[in-house]
């Protein structure tokens, strides 16, 4: 790894200490950028180097190219790792770290714009031979009603700059797709700066599954199999698992085929997420790629067994994978819940507060992957996310059960969270037999 | 005269996006329930509304400003 010797981290919380202690189990030095709010977060004293990069509010710290480029440059750091959220899937912000002769951690500017435009995403997907979900590429309001007659309703009117769940609206029949269509195009406008939006068939009943891949600068395109995370409210996965239960083993390396061909059709690089729908008789609808590393990850590192934060890492460093194909096999089960500081009993409002007491779950199987401990403030300035319980064992089975027993013993007080939620979850008999859908969780809170 | 308080913490902004026209003016009417800002938390955007009819005299803080709960946020003159 000799082309790297200085990764500047340029994110918080867990995943930044994620991306750390990758850096450092390969030898690398470590710089973190925190803003004020996170000045005293234990894993900022655990980089090699800390650069304050100004206020707590994200817009002028972790949104910030320009601090960040600034702070990378000032340390002599030969690469960045954006991490997920904030500024990971700009393709300015690679730009701009390209372009003071760093390395961005992640696929090209290039790479990043097409596939953060969904409509030429589409358009990409179908050349590679990988289907999508019936519908429109863009086109005006015309375009889009002959498309939702021929495809049928319902459909949904998404903004080709979203993605994340973000900027979507549902039409039940052509005098709502007429009434949505302008709104959704101005809603676009204003919130990804882009006024293009598409119209696509919205599967009913569908499940939403990704598939993990990696890829080189030498040309190897590899793929770590599949994750469900169809629990999902308002569009925001509550809890993964890996492998998806819904995928039949005949389909699984179809749909990670698929993946494969997407990524390699694009010119890749780095580690990457396909998502798809997948109906009620098993075909599947590709729907965007995501270009960065994924929240939820680590379940498809414990089936898998590869260490995807630091195959990035080689990646970045102009090294091949360290995995072929044929030696990556999927071993067992996984889940992760997110807990969140939001209060499940009063609508999922945010949370934010000091921790007064946190006790965490052990045992054979268990990863907690968090920034906190007993004592630190969850701060009101960024996403709610608090805490990644990813629980592992030899089937499914095991994996439900070692998940419900790491659920009882963690104890997050001080704020309200979505652990309750989990263990909820956790005991029902659809999720035990792995029979939900989008839709599922929305309903089953609705109760 | 009336002093409106934050009633979360997070970032406070006076317009409804970057490029946009503030919420309200100082000096200008407001209505009962009129936004006159909105509070971020946790990437959650709440609408800060007047809790009376009045005139708004000033605001305490600046458009993207980091506000503490209870923190006063504008005066209003009934």
């Amino acid at each position: 790894m000799s082309p790297l010797s200085t990764v500047l981290i340029a994110n918080r919380g867990e995943i930044a200490l994620r991306i750390l202690r990758a850096c450092h189990q390969l030898g690398l030095r470590t710089v973190v950028v925190y803003s004020t709010a996170d000045r005293d977060a234990p894993y900022v004293r655990h980089a090699d180097q800390a650069v304050h990069i100004g206020p707590s509010a994200a817009g002028k710290s972790y949104l910030s190219t320009e601090a960040i480029v600034r702070a990378a440059r000032e340390v002599g750091a030969d690469a960045v790792h954006p991490g997920y959220g904030f500024l990971s899937e700009r393709a300015s912000f690679a730009e701009a770290v390209r372009d003071a002769g760093l390395t961005f951690v992640g696929p090209s500017p290039e790479v990043i714009a097409e596939m953060g435009d969904k409509a030429v995403a589409r358009g990409l997907a179908e050349r590679a031979g990988v289907p999508t979900v019936p519908g429109t590429q863009g086109g005006p309001l015309d375009d889009a009603v002959a498309a939702a007659a021929t495809v049928g309703y319902p459909v949904l009117v998404k903004a080709a700059a979203g993605g994340g769940g973000r900027g979507i609206r549902q039409a039940e029949d052509e005098n709502e797709l007429r009434e949505a269509f302008p709104g959704a195009s101005q809603e676009a406008a204003t919130a990804f700066g882009d006024p293009t939006v598409y119209v696509e068939k919205q599967l009913l009943r569908a499940r939403h599954v990704e598939v993990q891949v990696l890829a080189d600068t030498h040309g190897n395109v590899v793929h770590c199999f599949d994750r469900e995370c169809s629990l999902q409210r308002r569009r925001q996965k509550i809890l993964e698992e890996a492998p998806s239960p819904a995928v039949a083993p005949e389909c699984r390396l179809e749909l990670a085929g698929a993946a494969v061909r997407l990524a390699r059709e694009v010119g890749y690089v780095s580690a990457g997420t396909v998502e798809f729908l997948l109906d009620e008789d098993g075909k599947f609808y590709f729907i965007e790629m995501n270009t960065r590393i994924q929240v939820e990850h680590p379940i498809t590192e414990a089936v898998t067994g590869v260490d995807l934060v630091a195959e990035q890492l080689r990646v970045a460093a102009g090294d091949s994978l360290s995995w072929r194909q044929e030696d990556i096999t999927l071993r067992g089960a996984a889940i992760e819940c997110r807990i969140n500081a939001e209060d499940p009993s009063a609508d999922f409002a945010p949370s934010p507060g000091q921790i007064t007491r946190l006790e965490l779950p052990g045992g054979p199987g268990v990863r907690v992957d968090t920034a906190l401990s007993q004592g630190d403030v969850v701060s009101p300035y960024y996403d709610s996310l608090v805490m990644k319980l990813v629980v592992s064992g030899r089937d499914r089975a095991e994996a439900l059960a070692r998940t419900r027993q790491a659920l009882q013993e963690l104890t997050i007080d001080g704020v309200a969270t979505t652990a309750d939620l989990h263990r909820r979850l956790i005991n029902e008999p659809e999720l035990a037999r792995g029979d939900y859908h989008t839709s599922w969780l929305e309903g089953y809170l609705a109760r | 005269m009336r002093t409106l308080k934050a009633p979360m913490p997070g970032v406070f902004y006076r317009r409804p996006s970057p490029g946009d026209p503030v919420f309200v003016e100082e000096g200008a009417p407001v209505e009962v329930g009129q936004t006159i800002g909105l509070i971020e938390v946790m990437k959650n955007f709440n609408q800060l509304k007047a809790d009376a009819a009045g005139t708004v005299t000033r605001f305490l803080l600046e458009d993207e400003d980091e506000v503490m709960i209870g923190q006063d946020v504008v005066e209003l003159e009934e």
